[in-house]
């Protein structure tokens, strides 16, 4: 899990917008929640150090948000801010695809 | 995994009624209960329509509240689509007899990471039938996932659970599928789906477009396997359920008058059987449809109401031209007993037509019907076509016990005519009209070609239509048999 995030990279800038908001759906303590929780971290830390937020909504607790974000998969996740908003749903494990999918290219 | 099967057995007679004309009556009484339906067919076959209506029958009428969830519509858009049913969905939403759900599935909007599962989709579901104890289920259309999500093997493994969680939560689901080209649906649905198939077609031909329905499969119910024609109007949908052919209609001993006494003298002096079919054919200006609506008559004039099929003229010309002969139809109009409905001909097709001319009769439930005339539904399709929709029609009036009277224009020099042969061995009785010319004089002759079932006079007699109505005069001696217009002598010989 680590390979990617062990290139000899930079670390993401910030892309304009500074602060991220992600909110991360998942539907009880499942393997797949789990992981994309972990995940999620390990690549806000690497990326985007300071300056995120995650929020992990349980629709087992609170089914009716589910709506809301159209949520059909499980885990889903939302990035609120910066816009567009945008959708990954997976439990994040291919750090690369979850890279492309928040948009969060080094700024070159 | 558990399969659904074993259950079937024991539950497998409940049915859950939809509430749709002629459909309940085709699947024996409704959709499976608490189990899963696929409707199926291409765009635009009215499957959405099928579905709606049924879980809005089921909120109004049957005490389910139901859950919709919509892939391709927004609640708004489908609030409209329903208001066009006579229905508010949005009051019904109030009153919490039903919960719009829509599920957007974008895909340039959504990248996949790794494993997932549609457990949103099952939390949204459980939410919504919780929240008004629903107990009918629309997906429509669940196939819309396939677009949005790459990952087939997980959305197969998905759908399978989803079918299995609507049958553990004993909800009666309907879900459509888009259909395949060479599969009932485009992403293989129906492998799923073990207790009902429905299939709705939609095909234009000759610029016509007929619709059909089709019970693919039904667990634990004996269906048939025909095509019934289904008709789209504002009241939603009807579908026509063509009564078995097994002829086990109850022949009726009562007579009805033809509307003219000495007609009813060459008949036993009674007329017809009551609930018996009657065939009147002849050349143009025979007075074919002076006939019919005479018959109309002296049925409002029994105090029986007569529906009134009008494929050639206006209501309104039909009553003027009826009154210069001296019947008068207006009263009955005005009374409520005669109820005139105009159609064109090439307007739908022939099963458009049946499904109409079924759903009107249904309503009105006239103990007599008049078509008039059946030749230009001929126009609308081939002679193969029309015989077998009339006798479903035919069949279906007389387990209705109705008596009814087609006409039927054949033409001069052409006497074999195709529709009067194909159409006769139909009908109980058939009455020829015809124009003859003896002495340089032209008249109109009428006279009975059979009548099942009674000792009837086969005298052509002169048919007078004035002022004062339609008469007959007295036996014609004429020397020729009367074979000019009755072409297929055989069938009147084997009477």
């Amino acid at each position: 899990m680590k390979k990617s995030s062990a290139r000899k990279r930079r670390p993401a800038k910030s892309t304009g917008s500074d602060f991220w908001r992600l909110r991360l759906y998942i539907a009880g303590q499942t393997p797949n929640s789990i992981a994309a929780i972990d995940n999620l971290k390990k690549i806000c830390e690497d990326k985007l150090r300071g300056k995120y937020r995650i929020e992990v909504v349980d629709l087992l607790e609170k089914p009716q948000l589910a709506k809301g974000d159209q949520i059909i998969a499980i885990p889903t996740l939302v990035r609120r801010l910066p816009p567009p908003v945008k959708k990954i749903i997976g439990n994040l494990s291919k750090t690369e695809s979850v890279i492309v999918g928040l948009d969060l290219q080094p700024v070159r | 995994m558990p399969r659904a099967k074993p259950k079937a057995v024991g539950s497998s007679l409940a049915k859950a009624p939809t509430g749709i004309q002629g459909l309940d009556e085709v699947t024996g009484g409704g959709l499976p209960k608490g189990r899963v339906t696929l409707v199926c067919g291409s765009a635009g076959c009215g499957k959405s329509l099928l579905a709606m209506e049924f879980l809005v029958h089921g909120a109004v009428r049957y005490g389910e509240p139901g859950v919709c969830m919509d892939f391709e519509e927004t609640e708004a858009k489908l609030a409209a689509n329903v208001a066009s049913l006579g229905f508010d969905l949005r009051e019904l939403t109030k009153r919490k007899k039903l919960l719009v759900d829509y599920v957007s599935v974008e895909r340039d909007r959504i990248a996949e990471t790794g494993e997932y599962n549609l457990e949103g989709l099952f939390i949204r579901l459980g939410h919504a039938v919780k929240t008004i104890k629903a107990k009918r289920v629309v997906l429509d259309s669940i196939e819309a996932l396939f677009s949005g999500l790459t990952d087939s093997t997980i959305l197969r493994a998905e759908l399978r659970r989803l079918f299995h969680w609507l049958e553990d939560h004993k909800l009666t689901a309907v879900v459509t599928g888009e259909a395949g080209e060479h599969t009932l649906t485009r992403h293989g649905l129906e492998e799923y789906i073990a207790d009902c198939v429905i299939a709705l077609d939609h095909r234009v031909t000759e610029q016509i477009s007929t619709r059909r329905l089709r019970i693919v499969k039904y667990r634990g119910t004996s269906h048939g396997t025909d095509e019934y024609p289904f008709l789209i109007d504002r009241e939603g949908i009807s579908v026509v359920p063509l009564t078995s052919l097994a002829l086990a209609h109850k022949a009726l001993t009562d007579r009805v008058s033809t509307g003219i006494p000495a007609l009813d003298e060459m008949m036993e002096g009674k007329g017809f059987f009551r609930g018996s079919s009657v065939l009147v054919s002849g050349t143009a200006g025979t007075g074919k449809s002076s006939l019919a609506a005479n018959f109309a008559s002296a049925a409002c004039a029994r105090g029986e109401d007569c529906l009134y099929f009008a494929f050639e003229e206006s209501p309104s010309q039909i009553l003027r031209n009826m009154r210069s002969v001296g019947i008068h139809l207006e009263r009955w109009a005005k009374k409520r007993l005669l109820h005139f409905h105009a159609m064109r001909p090439t307007s739908t097709g022939l099963e458009g037509h049946l499904a109409a001319i079924h759903k009107l009769i249904a309503k009105l439930r006239p103990r007599v019907v008049v078509i008039d005339p059946i030749t230009n539904l001929v126009s609308a399709a081939g002679t193969y076509d029309v015989k077998s929709m009339l006798m479903r029609l035919v069949d279906f009036l007389k387990v209705e016990q109705i008596t009814s009277m087609f006409t039927n224009l054949t033409f001069a020099g052409d006497p074999q005519e195709r529709t009067a042969a194909a159409v006769s061995s139909l009908m109980d009785t058939w009455i020829v009209l015809r124009d003859s010319k003896p002495n340089g004089r032209r008249r109109r002759e009428l006279y009975v070609l059979k009548s099942r079932g009674m000792a009837h006079s086969r005298e052509p007699r002169e048919l007078v239509v004035s002022e004062r109505g339609l008469e007959l005069g007295i036996v014609l001696t004429d020397q020729r048999p009367a074979t000019t217009v009755a072409g297929s002598g055989a069938v009147a010989a084997a009477k």
